[in-house]
């Protein structure tokens, strides 16, 4: 009971700020509507999909064959990949784009040296424009693909050896068995993290506007900032939440009657030997995603942060450091500990209200930090203001603003934008465990909490180091609800490569850039040094 | 998992005491607080010299602009903003329109920003000045065809020319500008022939959009002369490069003048240290800060006298557009409504 009360709490509180922008649907329509549906909104909103369709391939493409490759197969270089391949993720989606538009741009390097070989001048060569949907579809695969890559190598580990060997012996070649057995069996791990990278894609903001596509975001801030209609920018912010929730019904509807238990094995997966021209295929494969995604843009901002090393690197940077790692850490934890308490909440008691509560609280991710911030701000303000009117009114003491533009606040506004990312992370962790063992365990008078303790967490360990592991890296890279939240002085990593960057000098964005990169690198490594294949039942 | 269990607690007992101590920050008794969409690296210094000189110290918090105001509407009369710090007119006008700022005068402010570049309400006065004018390819264009930014719409310009977002501020005051001094019907008529000249979707930075120039993509764009500046004083020869083979044109000098924006500040009417607001912003409008304040981004002063960098006075002297700026605030709505009828991405 304790532990329901503390769930539905916990979820109301984080699925607050969603709430406040839930509740602009029930405002005034301003006349911006007739305005936005009469010119762009179409415009917007076929960007956006398309945007998805291009990011969800893609991201399924790169993160499922690559993990397939890493977890079930053997070839040289494998387990450098095995990590390495995670290393995108530290990469902000905005540094990426900016880094491949220094490269291919028409003024870039790569273009430059065509024209000046072959003579051309402009219009006389076809070049794929890097600002464009399609550039902005690469540029976001490149960087979210680590999300799916992540969860399905984790499901991938976890499957039971035993299903691929019954699949071989009744008959299916090996690449039926791959999409017949291995990938549906990986689904719910598949799903998650796509539907991760679909939310962080709807939210992205940085890379769109870059690249000068408008999507949907686009049409929030244009509405925000250039008509100044705040409430009209949360209506349709509310509407883009609207549509993330029936997406992501849908996708649980069709997968309702499935059931993805881990079968009992100890064994660790018998990878498949790849010879000759196969491993060299699968080297080269995972090669060219490693050096897309991270060698690539890395290299370009090692170059940059070389020139740049003295005007940028200080005492300053260092305090930098140390706050984007304080605030990673802290965030990182409260999102496992929510992730935690509503995921395996949502488990042990699987009632309506539960799982409505848990949807909402993490809903957070598919909005971009910017209005999470204000929808974070309005309650809380509010809050504040209203102990501050009580206490003078009784007392004539002033409170002044208590809990906003604290630290607390800020990372309380993190565990509401990245919750979906841990709390991923751990249900798909939690539904390979069947829940005869909970009864079991029950049964011999184990406590909720006592099961939890003593039978999921050992079992869930790769899972809650990654859903750790991925909020981190979120949150280092996180840069809109830092900047409006955050306390006087406080700066961060992301801050300063953002001052830089959106005063055009990417240059020297390059170093904090670089150093945000750095330092994912570590619980990376971490991560990967405890996700070798063990066994993982007990 | 014992083990996981004291450092979650002790990870929660520090997040306790960190908010605590986010609250005493702002209490400090010779303090101002400083909500600024002007990137600390363009001010740092200069506050920091503020301190030295008065042992006042200045909190800052830094952000889009349109964030903090909201930040700042919501902590209400509780916010510990004592100042409001913009990079254009449009959200200075929206803090006054809100009621978020309280007027503020003496000798000292009324003497550094002239009448056109502060509110006729002494709400908030500006603090630089940023031109938005054109750079052209000297050897596909001659300099006697550019005349204002209005004939940039006539056909002979189909497909050369570069400009970025209509999301970008700068376009969006320009226009609003247009608006002010030629009426909405001329500014969509004019929008309409200037978005059909584009060479290009519009995309990038202003950066990006001479660059584009000096590779040959368009033969003019319009962009912020400071970013021109910034390009030529870069580290980077690339950058340097392309900077060097274009040439600035400081539109509209037979007519209302060149279009500019402010950088600005008003004192916040929650504010708890409105005087020393007050002498922060008389520090920012004095001679000397002026001068840095300005050649630190490659901006114009706003106070008369005060010269600009060398390198913007080989540009020559310009006239610029005397029109209020708070107007520009007034119509920007309407000129990014204006935009998108006229399919300006």
């Amino acid at each position: 009971m304790l532990w329901r009360i503390a769930m539905i709490l916990s979820a109301g509180l984080v699925a607050m700020p969603v709430a406040v922008i839930a509740a602009s649907l029930l405002g005034p329509y301003s006349a911006a509507w007739t305005h936005l549906l009469d010119t762009v909104l179409l415009d917007y909103i076929v960007n956006s999909l398309l945007l998805m369709l291009g990011v969800g391939a893609g991201t399924l493409l790169l993160g499922a064959s690559s993990a397939w490759l890493t977890a079930l197969c053997e070839f040289p270089g494998r387990r450098v990949f095995s990590w390495a391949l995670l290393l995108p993720l530290a990469m902000p989606a905005y540094i990426i784009a900016y880094t491949y538009t220094g490269l291919l741009d028409f003024a870039g390097p790569v273009q430059s040296a065509l024209r000046e070989t072959f003579g051309w001048h402009y219009g006389d060569y076809w070049f794929p424009p890097i600002r464009s949907l399609g550039g902005a579809i690469c540029m976001l695969s490149l960087v979210l693909y680590p999300y799916v890559y992540l969860l399905a190598r984790i499901a991938l580990l976890e499957q039971s050896p035993a299903l691929v060997e019954a699949s071989r012996s009744l008959g299916r070649s090996a690449w039926q068995t791959l999409f017949r057995v291995t990938l549906p069996l990986a689904r719910p791990a598949l799903a998650a993290g796509v539907s991760l990278a679909l939310m962080e894609t709807l939210a992205d903001y940085g890379t769109v506007a870059y690249f000068g596509v408008s999507a949907f975001t686009t049409g929030i801030f244009r509405t925000w900032y250039g008509l100044g209609e705040l409430h009209t920018a949360a209506q349709l912010a509310a509407f883009l939440l609207i549509f993330v929730l029936v997406l992501f019904a849908l996708e649980r509807h069709s997968r309702a009657r499935l059931r993805f238990h881990k079968m009992h094995s100890a064994r660790p997966p018998s990878r498949i030997q790849l010879r000759g021209w196969r491993a060299a295929a699968a080297s080269t494969t995972a090669l060219l995603i490693l050096t897309a995604g991270f060698l690539l843009p890395a290299a370009q901002l090692g170059v940059w942060a070389a020139q740049h090393y003295n005007s940028v690197f200080s005492a300053a940077f260092l305090a930098l450091l140390g706050n984007s790692f304080l605030l990673a850490a802290l965030a990182s934890l409260g999102c496992l500990l929510l992730a935690l308490l509503l995921g395996y909440g949502k488990r042990a008691y699987p009632g309506r209200l539960e799982t409505g509560v848990t949807r909402l609280a993490s809903m957070g991710y598919a909005v971009p930090g910017t209005v999470i911030a204000v929808g974070v701000m309005i309650p809380f303000a509010w809050m504040d203001n209203t102990l501050d009117g009580w206490l003078q009114q009784t007392l004539g003491v002033s409170s002044g603003l208590l809990i906003s533009g604290t630290l607390g606040t800020l990372v309380f506004a993190y565990v509401v934008r990245f919750l979906a990312v841990s709390l991923q992370s751990v249900e798909a962790g939690l539904t390979r465990i069947r829940p005869a063992i909970d009864e079991s365990a029950r049964s011999l008078g184990q406590t909720p909490l006592g099961v939890l303790r003593r039978i999921h967490l050992p079992m869930l360990r790769t899972s809650l180091l990654s859903a750790l592991l991925l909020v981190f890296v979120d949150v280092l890279k996180e840069l809109p609800t830092t900047l409006i939240l955050r306390p006087f002085n406080f700066n961060t990593l992301a801050v300063r490569a953002h001052e830089l960057a959106s005063d055009e000098r990417l240059a020297e964005a390059a170093l904090p850039a670089l150093a945000i990169v750095l330092i994912g690198l570590l619980p990376v490594i971490l991560l990967t040094r405890s996700m070798s294949p063990e066994p993982t039942e007990t | 998992m014992v083990r996981l269990h004291t450092r979650i607690r002790r990870a929660t007992l520090l997040l306790i005491l960190l908010a605590l101590s986010g609250l005493t920050a702002c209490g400090a008794p010779d303090a101002v607080n400083v909500y600024s969409a002007r990137q600390e690296a363009l001010i740092q210094p200069l506050l920091e010299k503020f301190t030295a000189e008065t042992g006042i110290t200045v909190n800052l918090v830094t952000g889009n602009g349109d964030a903090l105001l909201a930040r700042l509407e919501n902590e209400g009369d509780n916010s510990p903003a004592d100042l409001f710090l913009t990079s254009d007119a449009g959200n200075l006008y929206r803090a006054q329109a809100k009621n978020l700022l309280q007027p503020v005068t003496s000798p000292a402010l009324q003497a550094g920003a002239p009448a056109h570049l502060r509110s006729d309400e002494n709400y908030w006065y500006g603090l630089s000045v940023r031109a938005r004018v054109l750079v052209f390819a000297a050897e596909r264009v001659d300099a006697a065809d550019l005349s204002d930014y209005t004939s940039l719409a006539d056909p002979v310009w189909r497909d050369r020319i570069c400009v970025r977002s209509s999301g970008n501020i700068y376009n969006q005051s320009l226009v609003a500008g247009m608006l002010a001094s030629d009426g909405p019907a001329a500014t969509a008529s004019w929008l309409d022939g200037f978005v059909a000249n584009f060479a290009r979707t519009p995309q990038g930075g202003d950066r990006d959009q001479i660059k584009a120039v000096a590779a040959g993509q368009c033969d003019v764009a319009l962009v912020n002369s400071y970013y021109l500046g910034g390009m030529l004083q870069s580290d980077n020869l690339a950058e340097r490069e392309a900077a060097e083979q274009v040439t600035l044109f400081w539109p509209n000098q037979a007519g209302r003048g060149t279009h500019i924006n402010i950088s600005g500040a008003g004192v916040t009417r929650a504010a708890s240290k409105p005087e020393a607001a007050r002498q922060l912003m008389e520090f920012m409008l004095r001679e000397d800060s002026q001068r840095w304040y300005a050649q630190v981004n490659n901006e114009f002063p706003v106070r008369a006298g005060v010269e600009p960098s060398a390198l913007l006075q080989s540009w020559g002297s310009f006239e610029a557009d005397a029109l209020n700026v708070s107007e520009l605030g007034r119509l920007n709505a309407e000129a990014v409504k204006a935009m998108d009828r006229a399919g300006w991405k």
